[in-house]
C-alpha cells in the first residue's frame, strides 16, 4: 500500500485575537507516503506545531484540506497516534494503564490487552516499571511510555511533538536509537516537529524545513544517509551546515519581528 | 538506618509529650494548692477519674441483659460519641453525596454553572450554623435538623472543590484522551474525575472538619444526646470535670476521623507527586 498517505492540501491557519491575526501557517502543500519519516524543522514560532496538531486533528486548519488515506481530518482519532513532548500521561494510572487506556476505550478483550500490553512492555524495556505511577519514573522512562501508549492503538501514524525535547543528551539519543529501532520494524509514517538540526538529520528520511511568521515550507529535501547514521561523518556535516544556514535566517526573523514588536509596544 | 529512624521518631515523640505533660503538672499544682475554685478549674486528675467514670457503662453488669458486650458499650460517653458520629457520618454523606454529582456536572458543563453558580455564590457564605431557627421550624427537635445542618456544612466545601477541580483539569490529558479515541462518557469518568480527585478530597476534608464543629453546635440547641449536648448539660449541673472529659473526647475524635481521612486521603491520592506516604 504505497502511494500518498498523508496529503497537506493549501492549509493556512490564522489565529485571531481581540487586536490582530496571526497567520500561522501559510499555503502549506505536503504529500507524504507511507512509511516516511518526516521532520518538520524550524524555530520555535514558525507553525510545525500548529501544522502537527492540525494533522492530529485538535486545531483544524482555517482554509485548504488534510487527508490521511483519503479521509478528511475533522477530529483527533486513533488513527494518528500523538506522542507530546510533556509525555501527556495520566498521572493516576500505573505504566501498564496508561498503556493499556487505548485498548480498553476500543473495547479490546481483556486477555487480548493484557498480551498486547505485555509486549509493548518487553518492547520498550518498561517491564520492571509496569506497576509504578509515571511520577516515579525518570522523564526518559515516561516518554517510552508515552510511545508504548501510541503504539498499541497500532496506529499507521505516528505525531511527534518535540517528543525528546526535554531529555538530557545520552537519554535524548538513546530513544532516537528506539525509535528509528520500531519505525523500521513496524513500517509507520512519522511525522516529528523538531528544533533540532542534528536530531532532524539523526533521524528523517526527509526534512521540510518552515519559515518563521507566516509559517510557510522553506525547503523540503530528502535525506539520502544510509542508517545507521554517524553524525561525526562529513556528509552529515556537510547537510548540517546547509540546513544550519536555512534556520539560522529564520531565526533571525524571529529576533528581528520580536525586537521591532518591541519597539513598537 | 531502621534502628536510628526509630531512635528519632521517639525523641520525636519525647519532645512532643514535654509541654503538655508540664502544663498539666502546673495544673495540677494550682489545684491541689486550692488556688482556684474546683467548680471552675477541676484538677487534671479529677478529670481522668470523671472521663473513666463516663465511659464505663452506669449500671452493673446483668446477665438479663443484651450480653456482654452490649453491656460494655452501654456507657455514656460511647452512648453520645457513636451518636455524633452516626450524625457526622449520615449527614456528611447526604451533603456530599449532593455536592459531588452536582460539582461534576456544573464543572463540566458550562451551561450548569451559569445556571447555578450564582445561587451557590449567595448561599455558600451562609453559615450552617444561621440555619439552626429555619432547621428547628422544619424538622423539629432530635436528628433531623442535626442532619439537615451537618449535611448544609459538608455540601459547600465538596461542591466548590469539585466545581474547581474538574475546571481545572490540565488540557493535556484531554487533548492525549481524545488522541486515544475517548468518547465524551470515558473522557468524564477515566479522565476529568480522577484528574480533579485531589481537590474533590481536599473539599471532603474541610466539609467532615465542618460537620464536626456542626454537630456540636446543632446538639447543643436540638438533640438530647451527643457529646455536644452532654458538655451542655454537665454546665447546668456545675460539673466541670465533665465538660473538660467530653471536650476532651470530643478533640480525640476529631483527631480520629481527621487522621482516617488524611490515611484515605493518601492511599487515594498515591499516584499524586506532591504526597509521600
Amino acid at each position: 500500500m504505497s502511494g500518498n498517505h498523508i496529503q497537506v492540501q493549501n492549509v493556512n491557519k490564522v489565529f485571531q485575537s481581540a487586536d490582530r491575526n496571526v497567520i500561522a501557517l501559510q499555503d502549506i502543500n505536503l504529500s507524504i507516503p507511507q512509511g516516511q519519516f518526516v521532520c518538520l524543522l524550524g524555530p520555535s514560532g514558525c507553525g510545525k506545531s500548529t501544522l502537527l496538531n492540525a494533522i492530529a486533528g485538535f486545531s483544524l486548519p482555517t482554509s485548504g484540506s488534510i487527508t490521511t488515506d483519503s479521509k478528511v481530518v475533522t477530529a483527533p482519532g486513533p488513527d494518528r497516534g500523538m506522542v507530546f513532548q510533556e509525555y501527556a500521561l495520566f498521572p493516576w494510572m500505573t505504566v501498564e494503564k496508561n498503556i493499556a487506556f487505548g485498548l480498553e476505550i476500543k473495547g479490546v478483550a481483556a486477555n487480548e490487552i493484557a498480551t498486547r500490553v505485555d509486549a509493548l512492555l518487553h518492547k520498550l524495556g518498561l517491564y520492571d516499571f509496569r506497576q509504578r505511577f509515571p511520577k516515579d519514573l525518570s522523564g526518559g522512562m515516561r516518554q517510552r511510555v508515552a510511545i508504548a501508549r501510541v503504539l498499541a492503538l497500532d496506529s499507521p501514524i505516528l505525531l511527534m511533538d518535540e517528543p525528546f525535547g526535554a531529555l538530557d543528551a545520552l537519554t535524548r539519543r538513546n530513544l532516537q536509537d528506539e525509535l528509528l529501532r520500531i519505525w523500521s520494524e513496524l513500517g509507520k509514517t512519522v511525522i516529528f516537529v523538531t528544533h533540532s538540526i542534528e536530531e532532524a538529520l539523526y533521524l528523517a528520511d526527509r526534512i521540510v524545513v518552515m519559515t518563521y511568521r507566516p509559517g510557510t515550507v522553506k525547503r523540503d529535501m530528502l535525506v539520502t544517509l544510509p542508517r545507521l547514521r554517524d553524525p561525526a561523518s562529513a556528509d552529515f556535516n556537510t547537510l548540517k551546515r546547509e540546513l544550519g544556514l536555512l534556520v539560522m535566517e529564520e531565526q533571525q526573523r524571529h529576533h528581528d519581528q520580536e525586537m521591532i514588536a518591541a519597539a513598537v509596544d | 538506618m531502621a534502628s536510628a529512624n526509630l531512635r528519632t521518631r521517639w525523641r520525636q515523640i519525647g519532645s512532643g509529650l514535654i509541654v503538655p505533660i508540664g502544663l498539666i503538672t502546673v495544673w495540677q499544682i494550682v489545684a491541689t494548692m486550692g488556688w482556684t475554685n474546683e467548680h471552675v478549674l477541676p484538677s487534671p486528675w479529677a478529670v481522668v477519674l470523671r472521663w473513666v467514670a463516663y465511659l464505663l457503662p452506669q449500671t452493673p453488669y446483668a446477665e438479663a441483659t443484651n450480653g456482654w458486650l452490649a453491656w460494655a458499650v452501654s456507657g455514656e460517653l460511647l452512648v453520645d460519641a457513636m451518636g455524633s458520629m452516626y450524625r457526622v457520618v449520615v449527614g456528611f454523606l447526604i451533603g456530599a453525596g449532593l455536592a459531588l454529582p452536582l460539582g461534576l456536572m456544573m464543572g463540566a458543563s458550562p451551561r450548569v454553572y451559569a445556571w447555578l453558580n450564582p445561587l451557590a455564590q449567595v448561599l455558600r457564605p451562609i453559615p450552617p450554623i444561621a440555619y439552626i431557627p429555619l432547621a428547628i421550624l422544619w424538622f423539629g427537635l432530635g436528628n433531623p435538623p442535626a442532619i439537615f445542618l451537618i449535611a448544609i456544612g459538608a455540601f459547600f466545601p465538596v461542591l466548590i472543590n469539585t466545581i474547581s477541580g474538574v475546571r481545572q483539569v490540565d488540557s493535556i490529558y484531554i487533548r492525549a484522551a481524545r488522541n486515544l479515541g475517548a468518547s465524551q462518557s470515558t473522557l468524564f469518568l477515566r479522565v476529568m474525575l480522577p484528574a480533579a480527585v485531589p481537590y474533590i478530597l481536599s473539599g471532603v476534608r474541610i466539609g467532615i472538619g465542618t460537620a464536626f464543629i456542626v454537630v456540636i453546635v446543632s446538639e447543643m440547641i436540638a438533640v438530647n444526646n451527643g457529646l455536644g449536648f452532654r458538655i451542655l448539660e454537665a454546665r447546668e449541673y456545675f460539673w466541670s470535670d465533665k465538660i473538660i472529659a467530653g471536650m476532651i473526647t470530643i478533640g480525640m475524635l476529631g483527631l480520629a476521623i481527621d487522621t482516617a481521612v488524611n490515611k484515605l486521603n493518601n492511599y487515594l491520592l498515591r499516584w499524586h507527586r506532591g504526597l509521600e506516604h
